[in-house]
Formats: structure tokens, sequence, C-alpha cells
């Protein structure tokens, strides 16, 4: 995907220039647009340092499990078609709990566990398209409930603290970086809201997925 | 009032976490350095991507095309008192949040980050994911090729923050 958007917005950004006469502008703003990457770099290292660390002391300090256990009631709530107990609980609960603490590293890992073992239900349960070959197949496997909802989940942002959006604002002279914060926290919790309503309107409506 | 709330939540976010771990008996420190660390390391992976898109964002804005697609949705965003750059931004971190954030550094270089146009990019790129990004590297995960409602459930949240990101700005 990126492949595309990257070489896309080079070779239109050049040709453009050819026409417009802009070529010169646009020389010159490729050595001073890579330079300002490595400075923004170096901003950025005091923050993120700080804050991986102070995460690093949250999963050492058993804060981060904690989280998760206190999630299970909420993961029964959105996914009552998940037994109790399933592997894909612990995988969806990490994977909620890193999004929200916005670790971003740690998240799409667990993420892509919690869709193996969504996955794995659906061959338990039989569902069509899930059997061995059944990825292979033409036709292709359906999303199942839960996945859709996980998904949506994911999309609909959860992360309270936008890290890398104060340190940009800080970088580029902002007087008050951290301002943001919570109506950034209350924009999320809209668009989390609105993607749980979804989910709760089509969770279990349809047969034969 | 939104501003000022938010000053106090690093600090007590800091003081809960270390007082935390010092009740539960964790190397405090030893696990700070640890994750520093690694936060350094992330920082220094990100580089090259950073470089890359970073350019090419240049290469589009010396150009004159960011410009010019600000012109045809000039309207558009005139009525909602921001710069025009923010359309383009809105698309391009559906795909990508790397490539969005070479447009969101160029937005605070134009507008400043304080400006009605850097706050709304904040906060919408604070409260939104990227969509197809996320939907296409989960769903190989599991080998699913029909998503069925996953990507209205994912457009509705997505533009529902978008929504709430204009509402929080025209409040701060």
């Amino acid at each position: 995907m990126l492949n595309y958007i990257w070489a896309g917005m080079l070779l239109v950004g050049i040709l453009y220039a050819l026409f417009t006469g802009n070529m010169e502008a646009v020389s010159n703003a490729c050595l001073e647009y890579a330079e300002s990457a490595v400075t923004l770099c170096i901003t950025m290292s005091g923050a993120m340092a700080l804050w991986v660390g102070l995460m690093e002391i949250a999963g050492q300090a058993g804060l981060i499990e904690k989280f998760t256990k206190k999630l299970q009631p909420f993961i029964s709530f959105l996914f009552p078609d998940v037994p109790e107990g399933h592997p894909a609980r612990g995988y969806i609960a990490t994977n909620l709990v890193a999004n929200i603490l916005g670790l971003g590293w740690a998240c799409t890992p667990a993420g892509l566990k919690a869709m193996e073992e969504l996955a794995k239900l659906e061959e338990e349960r039989g569902t069509p398209g899930y059997d061995k070959a059944g990825g292979k197949r033409k036709e292709g496997r359906a999303a199942s409930d839960a996945m859709c909802g996980f998904l949506i989940l994911n999309i609909s942002s959860l992360q309270l603290i936008p890290v890398n959006m104060i340190v940009y604002r800080s970088k580029y002279g902002s007087l008050n970086p951290s301002g943001i914060i919570l109506p950034a926290i209350l924009a999320t919790c809209c668009s989390t809201l609105a993607g749980i309503v979804y989910i709760k309107i089509r969770y279990g409506r349809e047969s034969g997925c | 009032m939104l501003m000022r709330l938010s000053v106090i939540i690093i600090p007590a976010l800091i003081f809960y976490i270390v007082l935390n771990g010092v009740l539960n008996k964790t190397d405090v420190y030893d696990a700070f350095v640890k994750g520093a660390m690694d936060g350094l390391k992330t920082v220094v992976s990100v580089l090259p991507t950073l470089v890359g898109l970073m350019v090419a964002v240049g290469v589009l804005r010396a150009s004159g095309f960011l410009s010019m697609l600000g012109e045809i949705f000039g309207g558009l965003t005139e009525r909602a008192g921001v710069g025009a750059e923010f359309v383009p931004l809105v698309f391009i971190k559906m795909f990508s949040s790397s490539a969005a954030t070479g447009l969101v550094l160029d937005i605070f270089e134009q507008y400043g980050p304080d400006s009605r146009t850097g706050l709304l990019t904040s906060i919408m790129m604070s409260c939104t994911e990227t969509c197809f990004y996320t939907m296409s590297v989960y769903y190989m995960a599991a080998k699913v090729k029909k998503t069925r409602w996953t990507l209205p459930g994912a457009l509705l949240a997505t533009v529902v923050g978008i929504a709430a990101s204009v509402v929080m700005v025209w409040n701060m």
C-alpha cells in the first residue's frame, strides 16, 4: 500500500513541478525536508524514551496486567460469543490495553495473535471456509462477527494520550503542546462510542457468516 | 478550559505509575532505563520512513500540487474555518499513518500548531486510525477475504471522530 502512495507522491509532485515550473523549489525541498526529518527524530527521542520508560515500569509493576483483567467484563459485553477462557480473549485484552496506553509496537503483535485465535475459534465451530484449505479457496473466508467488532474497535482509535502529536506540536513551537490531551480524549471517546453502538447493532444479526 | 485541564494529566500519570511501581517493589529506575532504550530504538527505526515520507510531502508541496488540491476543496474547508490541507490529510490518514505524519508536520509548519487548523489536525490525528491499513494487515493474519460489516463500521467511527474534532476546536 505504502509503496504506491509514496511513489505516487514523488512522481506526481515532480511531474506537476515540470508543468508549473517549480522545479527549483522541488529540488531545494528534497534536501530541506530530509534534514528536518532527522531534526524531528532527535527532538522526538526525549519524549519517546520518557514515555516508553514509564510504560516499562507500569508493565513490570503488573499495572498493564491489572488493566487487562479489568477489561474482561467489557470483552464479554462486546464479544458474547467468544467463550470465557479462550486464548483470543487474552490477546484482545492486551491489544486494547496497549492501544489505550498508546503502545503502538505492543498492540499490533497482540492484535494479529487475536485474529489468528478468532480464526481458530471459527475452525473449531466448523464455520464454512475455515477448514484447513479454506483460506486458499477462491471464495475465501468471511470475517466472523468477533473479527468485525474487534477491527472496528481498533480503527475507532482508543489511544488516550496522543504522545506523538504532543511531541510534534512542541517541536513546531506550540505554546501548550499538551493542551490537546483532553479534547483528544473526548473526540476519541466519541469515535469509539460510535463504533461500539454500530458493533452492538450488527453483532450476531446475520446467520451463516 | 480544556487546555488548562490537559496540563495536569501528564504529571498525574507519571506520579501514579512511579508510585504504583514503588509500592509493588519494582526496580523502577532499572525498568525506566530499559524502557527508555526501547523507546530510542523505536525512534531510530522510524527515521528512514520519516525521511522518505517527508521528502515526498516536501516535493508535493514545493511543486504546487498541494495548494492546487487546496483550491479545489477551498470552499468546503473555508466554511469550517480551517486550512485547505486538512482534506487531503483525512484521506491519507486512512491509508498510512506515517504518510499522514509528513502532512501533519507540513501543516504545523504552514499554520503553526496552535492555529485552528493546527489544533484540528492534532485532535483529528489523535482520534482516528489508519482504516485500510489496519484492515489489510489484520485480515491477512486470519486469511479472511470477505470483511462483511467491518468497513462501514470503521468509516462511521472515523467520520464521528472527525466531526467530534471539529466541534472540539470550535469550543477551545
